[in-house]
């Protein structure tokens, strides 16, 4: 069996047999897995808060990745040329966010980009890359979080429906620096992201949060990899997604969703606590829910390791429940389905933006604007 | 002035090796201010009553009527039913991850009302029905029914019945789990909703227990899918002193 720690590079397209390739549907990628033909600079409008500086920098002076790597994530590197840099300077406290506006430039072409968030040493910030359009789009993010910093990333996918996207985010998380991580997918064909975490010393907190939303034939793929390495650091996984398939339609009315969560505590790190949790809500036949939580631990020395996951259907019980006091249908499925979705969204600390994926979530299950007695107080 | 009619209700649900019959041709009328216990032993299908007449998927109505007022209750949906002035307080109720017990009050007092209270009077609304069963403030910052102890989840039920204000209200076997303070403090509740002469009660109960502190109107002895045997509060009396032994028998003869 592959373990997790060997899976960190590959040197070849892959085949589908590879474990990191099993669940994603090779076929429908447009071939961006295994080489860029003629491909383009995705756009990227930013739009920086006070006291964040954004330039535009040739990929080629950037320094490597020293996260994972896989072929399509490598190749995408190679083929981009300018690279969006986001710097938030030493002690610089930033509350409203930056926002960085992916849109598809069309499916027919590939396009590539490479973003670089760096937050210097204690500075605070929240960049959002909001991603739309259609695209076939092979995504670099590089995270670097300066000792003592505190950032927060929002992924946003509201793609086109013809959109295939691959993203590889790698954060490197300095002493008692906190990184959270928020991926929220909802638009778009296939979407394979991968969020990876590496430490460069004690202290260091992460938080990889994530909140999708699959429709009849899309495959939503999130895979994180959280890498201890040392001591006395905290990672804490959670996503939650819900599958609204239509069973009328065969096998292009699935909607799948894949969620790999790989964590691993090296022997050196010791004290470490780490905690991933995997939810999804299945609203509808026609629906396929996979779910792995891979922990392999080196080290007996540690605070804490756990691992939950489980896949549960719609509760006709809840539904019944709330319609007895007098609550219609739809207005009850909204509050179970944002019930459901609650405490994963509370956890970003983007007040905005919470609202805006409640009120995605409520327009993908088709009951935006109904009436409802519950302003949130 | 409302009532509840239910005429030769016959209900059967799906079982292992097709449908099986649990009620068994139901008639009993209950009328605004009125406050009727429906007593029986386990398995009588004194809940199947309760949820059928709440509309409950599981069970289906084979023959028989169910009006308020007149209307058709049968003919309504679930939350139809509500609006038009029926409240079932669960024996177990369940719970909703993520919504809290002010937001669902709230959703379903305007469901219910047919608009939004405005929200200074609606906090000092919840917070004097809270008072009244002895709930912490606190509580309506949890989450509906998750982590409740038994007595919060009939208090947090008995709580939607005061807020709503139906002009039906049935409970089913709210006095099971509960301690003798959470007793009190339920029954009490349920005879301020009692006292206003506006609603009818429709107590399901296994025991005679929670009428030392509900004085009911009427009784009616529940075998077998059906009454069999009905009077005042002298009933429930004579079932506290000889139980349920001799209704089974002739049932079990006839």
């Amino acid at each position: 069996m592959t373990t997790i720690a060997d899976s960190q590079v590959e040197l070849a397209a892959p085949t589908g047999r590879e474990e990191a390739w099993r669940f994603t549907p090779l076929r429908q990628l447009r071939g961006i897995h295994e080489q860029l033909n003629d491909p383009s600079q995705i756009s990227i409008d930013v739009d920086a808060a006070s006291g964040v500086s954004f330039t535009w920098a040739d990929t080629a002076t950037q320094a490597p990745t020293s996260g994972p790597t896989d072929w399509a994530s490598s190749i995408a590197r190679a083929a981009t040329t300018r690279t969006a840099v986001v710097t938030i300077a030493r002690d610089v406290e930033v509350d409203s966010p930056t926002v960085l506006a992916v849109t598809g430039g069309g499916i027919e072409n590939p396009q590539v980009g490479h973003i670089v968030i760096n937050a210097e040493p204690f500075s605070k910030a929240t960049i959002v890359i909001d991603h739309g359009g259609s695209s076939t789009y092979s995504e670099n993010v590089d995270i670097n979080v300066g000792d003592g910093a505190q950032v927060t990333v929002l992924m946003v996918q509201t793609w086109s429906d013809d959109t295939v996207h691959l993203s590889r985010q790698h954060a490197v998380v300095g002493r008692d620096a906190t990184f959270r991580s928020f991926v929220a997918s909802f638009g778009g064909q296939v979407v394979r992201i991968v969020p990876t975490v590496e430490y460069t010393a004690p202290g260091g907190s992460a938080e990889l949060l994530g909140a999708f939303f699959a429709d009849a034939g899309q495959h939503l793929e999130h895979r994180s990899l959280v890498d201890h390495s040392v001591p006395h650091c905290r990672s804490n996984v959670m996503y939650k997604g819900a599958l609204k398939g239509d069973p009328e339609a065969g096998a292009a009315g699935v909607a799948h969703t894949v969620w790999v969560g790989d964590v691993i505590i090296r022997a050196a790190a010791i004290g470490t606590e780490t905690y991933e949790v995997n939810r999804n809500l299945v609203l509808t036949d026609a629906a396929r829910a996979d779910s792995v939580p891979n922990l392999e631990i080196e080290t007996g020395e540690i605070a804490g390791a756990g691992h939950a996951s489980a896949t549960g259907r719609f509760d006709d019980e809840q539904l019944f429940y709330l319609q007895s006091r007098g609550i219609p249908a739809d207005v009850a499925t909204r509050l179970v389905v944002r019930g459901f979705f609650a405490d994963v969204i509370n956890r970003l600390n983007v007040p905005d933006w919470q609202l805006r994926l409640a009120n995605i979530i409520d327009a993908e299950l088709g009951l935006e604007g109904i009436e409802e007695g519950s302003d949130d107080e | 002035m409302s009532v509840l009619e239910i005429r030769d209700l016959h209900v059967s649900v799906d079982a292992e090796g097709g449908a099986r019959e649990i009620l068994r041709g139901v008639d009993l009328t209950v009328k605004s201010g009125e406050t009727h216990a429906i007593m029986g032993p386990n398995g009588s299908g004194k809940s199947t009553l309760a949820y059928s007449i709440a509309g409950h998927p599981k069970y289906t109505i084979t023959s028989g009527t169910v009006t308020l007022d007149g209307e058709d209750v049968l003919a309504m949906t679930v939350d139809e039913r509500a609006r038009a002035g029926m409240f079932l307080a669960m024996q177990y109720p369940v719970e909703v991850p993520g919504v809290s017990v002010s937001n669902f009050l709230r959703t379903s007092v305007t469901a219910i009302r047919g608009e939004a209270p405005k929200l200074r009077t609606w906090v000092k609304e919840m917070k004097g029905a809270m008072d009244a069963l002895s709930m912490d403030p606190a509580f309506a910052e949890r989450n509906v029914n998750e982590g409740f102890s038994g007595g919060e989840k009939k208090r947090h039920e008995i709580l939607q019945m005061e807020l709503l204000q139906p002009k039906i209200a049935i409970l089913d076997e709210t006095d099971s789990g509960l301690d003798v303070d959470a007793l009190k403090v339920v029954s009490e509740g349920v005879n301020r909703v009692a006292a206003s002469g506006e609603v009818g009660v429709l107590l399901i109960t296994h025991y005679t227990r929670i009428l030392r502190y509900i004085r009911p109107d009427f009784v009616h002895v529940f075998v077998d899918g059906r009454i069999v045997a009905e009077g005042g509060a002298e009933l429930a009396d004579e079932l506290e002193a000889h139980g349920y032994d001799q209704y089974v028998k002739a049932a079990a003869s006839a």
